[in-house]
């Protein structure tokens, strides 16, 4: 599905332009981090990306496919932050999906396996707690077998080891070939796991660079000034 | 006047033995309720599902219609599907005034509304949760509204025993195009209506507790069944 190509895209929300002048392109596969202040349009551009949401202006196209295109969705998936949770069993919640997607059912088990949910299969989605509802949403959108995976603060109010397991998902993600694109506040987490970051103020893109230079030598003030705040002893 | 000692009598002795009347009455009467509770929900659950997500032009009128059709008047409604059938009516030559199917009519059209803006509703509320991850899956209209009618199953339940609630104790549509015919309309409802105007008030109200007693084993048979659905 690559390259993801936008330009001049403005989102408006009751009149009042939330994201503008946004140029970006992500040609590599890997995980890209969207990160910036709260407000600063991060979700908003995730669901920009994923044909959620019309822009009000520019152009945002998938390997020269329009992003709202039914094709181009497909091809894609997305999990929110908070994760819906299909009222059936945990097993039910994937098998929805790979019936929706004409997929064959004999792959729940590797899904099931993949998320560490296998002895939970039977219970109720429901009753699982945050970081295994998480688990299972990706699992969920692993099972349409997409190109391109959105997370939204996936790991957000989670502890360490629901942090890591959630980590390792992703990572068996892009062994596949999957392009990951997440928004998270974590900053250590994205140390991890970003293969470049995408910081986003006030609704426009400061600066698009790899990981590596992004954390050590920061191009914009904005950048710099988030990544102090999250260093700074209180 | 009327003491309750009648009333307990009168209900027992028709508990007492099987009484053939009453078995018939009230084997009609569920007959009557049911058929039509379920003939609404059928239509009644998908239909409320689509207007809760899916828009079109008028869909607010749509919407208002329905919620004001949920206090139509019995006797009113009785009265139009009398006209709709009899036999200088459009649907005349089907024959059906005075019959159960007649009065199956009816209650459909009473409970049909309660349960299309009950769903209408409860599905509009689980839609603000449901609407981006059934986007992001491009889940098709039809199987959206299988989802949220799943996934609601418990809620719905409730819309249903509303629309069966309305159906099993109203007398104005069913008296009107049953015309409470002995051994063939007679209902309930209509025999209470009856025995009140003989001035049989013990038997009246014993007949009504019985009615209450019937209302009450289908809820607690429903209420049961919801530990499995879950």
């Amino acid at each position: 599905m690559l390259p993801l190509q936008i330009r001049q895209l403005a989102v408006c929300i009751d009149n009042k332009a939330l994201l503008h002048n946004i140029d970006l392109t992500l040609a590599d596969k890997g995980v890209s981090i969207l990160m910036g202040h709260n407000g600063a349009g991060k979700s908003l551009l995730l669901r920009c990306m994923h044909g959620l949401i019309e822009p009000a202006a520019g152009s945002l196209q998938w390997a020269g496919i329009h992003a709202t295109d039914i094709n181009s969705r497909h091809r894609q998936a997305m999990v929110f932050q908070k994760p819906l949770m299909l009222n059936r069993s945990v097993a039910g919640n994937i098998l929805y999906v790979l019936k929706l997607r004409n997929k064959p059912k004999d792959r729940l088990q590797q899904h099931l396996q993949t998320a560490e949910l296998e002895s939970q299969s039977r219970q109720s989605a429901r009753s699982l707690s945050g970081g295994e509802q998480q688990r299972l949403a990706i699992a969920r959108a692993l099972a349409c077998e997409p190109e391109v995976l959105f997370l939204d603060e996936p790991t957000a109010n989670l502890d360490p080891e629901a942090t890591q397991k959630i980590e390792s998902q992703i990572h068996h993600a892009t062994g596949k070939s999957i392009k990951v694109i997440m928004v998270t506040h974590d900053v250590a987490q994205a140390r991890r796991i970003a293969d470049d970051v995408v910081f986003i103020h006030k609704g426009a893109i400061t600066e698009h660079t790899k990981a590596k230079t992004f954390f050590t030598t920061p191009e914009s003030k904005q950048a710099h000034d988030y990544l102090a705040a999250y260093v700074k002893p209180v | 006047m009327t003491t309750f000692s009648q009333v307990l009598s009168e209900v027992a002795m028709l508990l007492s033995g099987p009484d053939p009347d009453l078995i018939e009455i009230v084997g009609l009467s569920l007959r009557v309720s049911v058929t039509a509770t379920v003939l609404a929900c059928l239509i009644g659950l998908p239909l409320g599902a689509l207007l809760a997500i899916r828009p079109f032009p008028g869909r607010g009128l749509c919407t208002l219609l329905i919620n004001t059709l949920m206090g139509m008047p019995p006797v009113v409604l009785g009265l139009m599907v009398y006209l709709l059938l009899s036999r200088s009516g459009p649907m005349g030559f089907l024959q059906l005034l005075y019959t159960p199917t007649a009065m199956i009519i009816a209650q459909f059209a009473l409970v049909l509304p309660i349960v299309a803006a009950l769903t209408r509703q409860q599905v509009e509320d689980s839609w603000k949760d449901y609407c981006d991850p059934m986007h992001s899956l491009c889940v098709p209209t039809t199987s959206a509204v299988q989802t949220l009618l799943w996934d609601n199953r418990l809620s719905l339940l409730t819309a249903a025993l509303a629309g069966f609630s309305r159906a099993i104790s109203e007398v104005g549509a069913v008296i009107i195009v049953g015309g409470n015919i002995d051994h063939l309309t007679r209902v309930m409802t209509t025999a209470i209506v009856l025995e009140t105007s003989k001035g049989d008030l013990p038997l009246a109200l014993a007949l009504g507790v019985v009615l209450m007693t019937i209302a009450l084993i289908i809820n607690a048979l429903v209420f049961s069944s919801k530990g499995k659905l879950a």
